[in-house]
């Protein structure tokens, strides 16, 4: 018996201009899987996530999470589902702190409402440091700005952003791009843990090992349709290499 | 905190000692610099550049540019003084200037965000535009300044200062404060710091450029009203070549052309250093044209110490940037 998806979208499409980057797109996660998405340059796997996050609007199609149409017009539309992405560039301002990275756009007020709020530096700043905490980063203080982390430090911190907000669904969009290999290991050790927790979790990379690893699904994409869709444990990496080339 | 921690977290540390070590030269090179009457003197003008300068600065943070100023700084107090001509009350005429200024903001905004024009190209055209607006309501007659208007509560002297230095401080001050304490001021910081991010972070950034670009105007004729109420009359070729000394400031400030850096304090401290210049030069009697030359050295000086403290602090960051 198949309990009711997560998420689930029908007859996806998306253009841009002339481009026909997502066609006709089913696909339905069940709650707590991680599934691993894969595909050639240009597929399509950014399109679909941004569309997720509310970045772009989908040209045609429908979108259900937890069971109720979803209308994602706005990156606070997804957030407010509880839709977090992590972005294959690091979505941080380098000269803001941490604590002011970690809470831009849902800064905590002491008073007053969003958009004429005063900030509450001191609870961002302790939040911050557990939140990153939380996710095995050990880092003095958060007031340093973000240009002083190392890249593996700074997908630490934005996957303790995701984490705080209390998101139901992650999507890793090219996590670990740019990262070394030690800083690579800690992020699918992140990754890991959200599937252990119950968080749906969505995992695009290049490398297929990686994929291989984490995920209980791989879905892949071509020419921005689905082309293959299997549980992990029936396929092995070079079938994977096979299905994007 | 050190030194070097202070210049690199501080946008407006470096024009902060540059400005104690002028003053320091200057008040040797010339005995008169340092004096009560100076000073009276030099702080007249203040308010009027550093509040343009700090209108610029914001929208300089938020990842724009206005070349506009200098033309709303003529084109609001020439609204207001035909308002008044007309026969409207001061408080009633003010407000229609500050919304003209506030409309200038506006299509200066859409233009950059909606069209996609770079904003340099935007409002280097507004600033056509908006002179050639004043002069064309203004009929090419300066009209009357009124008499017996009861301006104290704006430019009355006080000692040796005018109540406009408190207006400046006033409005400095709550601007320091948005910026630095508010959700928005942080909201600022972020879309001129990386745009891609606030957004898909969820901060409305057309909004929030929208609200500097208007901000920005309103602040130049605001400052312009102040001039126009302290000289007692008004030209329509008041404030060309304004908005450079403005950015001037602004970048001697600490202000960054890339967005995302930069303080009101700052924006102050430019002002106070263009006119100590401008004050020397005059006190010492050298030749006056060396007075754009003095200005446009700073900014290169200003500029190169805010890089090389930027560059040190990025090489910091590989000694101590070990995970855990
Ligand atoms: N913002 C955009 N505007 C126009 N075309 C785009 C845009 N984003 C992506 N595309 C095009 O859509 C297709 C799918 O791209 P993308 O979703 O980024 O693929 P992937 O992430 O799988 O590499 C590509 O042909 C790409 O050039
Ligand atoms: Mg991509």
């Amino acid at each position: 018996m198949m309990s009711e998806p997560h998420l689930s979208v029908r007859g996806l499409h998306k253009w841009y201009g002339a481009v026909h980057a997502l066609r006709d797109l089913d696909l339905d996660i069940p709650k707590g899987q991680v599934l691993g998405l894969i595909g050639d340059n240009g597929a399509g796997k950014s399109t679909f996530i941004k569309i997720l996050s509310g970045v772009h609007q989908q040209t045609e199609g429908q979108i259900h999470f937890e069971g109720k149409p979803a209308r994602i017009v706005t990156p606070r539309d997804a957030m407010n589902l509880g839709i977090e992405t992590i972005y294959q560039y690091t979505a941080m301002v380098p000269e803001m702190s941490i604590a002011r990275n970690l809470f831009i756009g849902r800064e905590k007020r002491k008073w007053g409402v969003r958009g004429f709020g005063f900030l509450d530096q001191r609870a961002m700043a302790k939040e911050a440091l557990e939140a990153i905490a939380d996710v095995g980063l050990h880092l003095r203080s958060a007031e340093a700005p973000v240009k002083d982390l190392s890249g593996g430090q700074l997908q630490g911190v934005a996957i303790a952003r995701a984490m705080h907000f209390r998101s139901r669904m992650l999507i890793l969009d090219e996590p670990t791009n740019h990262l070394s290999v030690k800083e690579t290991n800690k992020v699918l050790d992140y990754v890991r843990q959200l599937g252990a927790q119950g968080i749906t979790v969505i995992f695009i990379s290049h490398n297929l090992h990686h994929v291989h690893e984490v995920s209980d699904r791989i879905v892949a994409f071509a020419q921005g349709s689905k082309v293959a869709d299997l549980e992990t444990a029936d396929t092995d990496v070079p079938t994977m290499i096979d299905l994007i080339t | 905190m050190s030194l070097r921690h202070i210049l690199q977290s501080k946008p407006e540390a470096s024009a902060f000692l540059m400005l104690m070590f002028l003053t320091l030269v200057f008040s040797l090179l010339s005995p008169a610099f340092m004096t009560y009457g100076n000073f009276q003197v030099v702080l007249q003008p203040i308010p009027e550049i550093a509040l343009v300068a700090m209108g610029v600065t914001i929208l300089m943070i938020s990842g724009e540019f206005d070349l506009s100023v200098g033309s709303v700084f003529a084109l609001a107090p020439m609204v207001m003084v035909l308002a008044m001509a007309a026969g409207i009350p001061l408080p009633i005429s003010m407000l229609a200037g500050l919304i003209a200024a506030a409309v200038v903001g506006l299509v200066n905004a859409a233009i950059t965000i909606r069209l996609g024009l770079p904003s340099f190209i935007a409002t280097l055209g507004m600033l056509f535009m908006a002179r050639s607006l004043t002069i064309v309501i203004s009929g090419g007659f300066p009209p009357p300044f009124p008499r017996d208007l009861d301006l104290w509560w704006i430019v009355g002297k006080v000692d040796l200062l005018r109540v406009s230095i408190f207006w400046l401080l006033g409005v400095g001050l709550l601007l320091g404060i948005w910026l630095r304490k508010f959700d928005f001021g942080s909201w600022i910081f972020a879309t001129g710091g990386n745009r891609e991010a606030a957004r898909d972070m969820g901060i409305n950034t057309n909004l929030v450029k929208t609200t500097a670009f208007v901000l920005c105007s309103v602040l130049a004729g605001f400052a312009g009203m102040i001039q126009v109420f302290r000289i007692k009359a008004i030209v329509p070729s008041m404030g060309t070549g304004l908005e450079l000394t403005a950015i001037a400031a602004a970048v001697i400030g600490g202000a960054a052309l890339t967005g995302g850096i930069g303080s009101v304090v700052g924006a102050v401290i430019g002002a106070l250093l263009i006119a100590f210049i401008e004050n020397i030069i005059i006190l010492t009697r050298i030749d006056a044209n060396w007075f754009r030359f003095a200005v446009g050295a700073m900014i290169v000086i200003a500029v190169t110490i805010n890089k090389i403290t930027r560059d040190a602090a990025g090489r910091g960051k590989h000694k101590d940037g070990n995970d855990e």
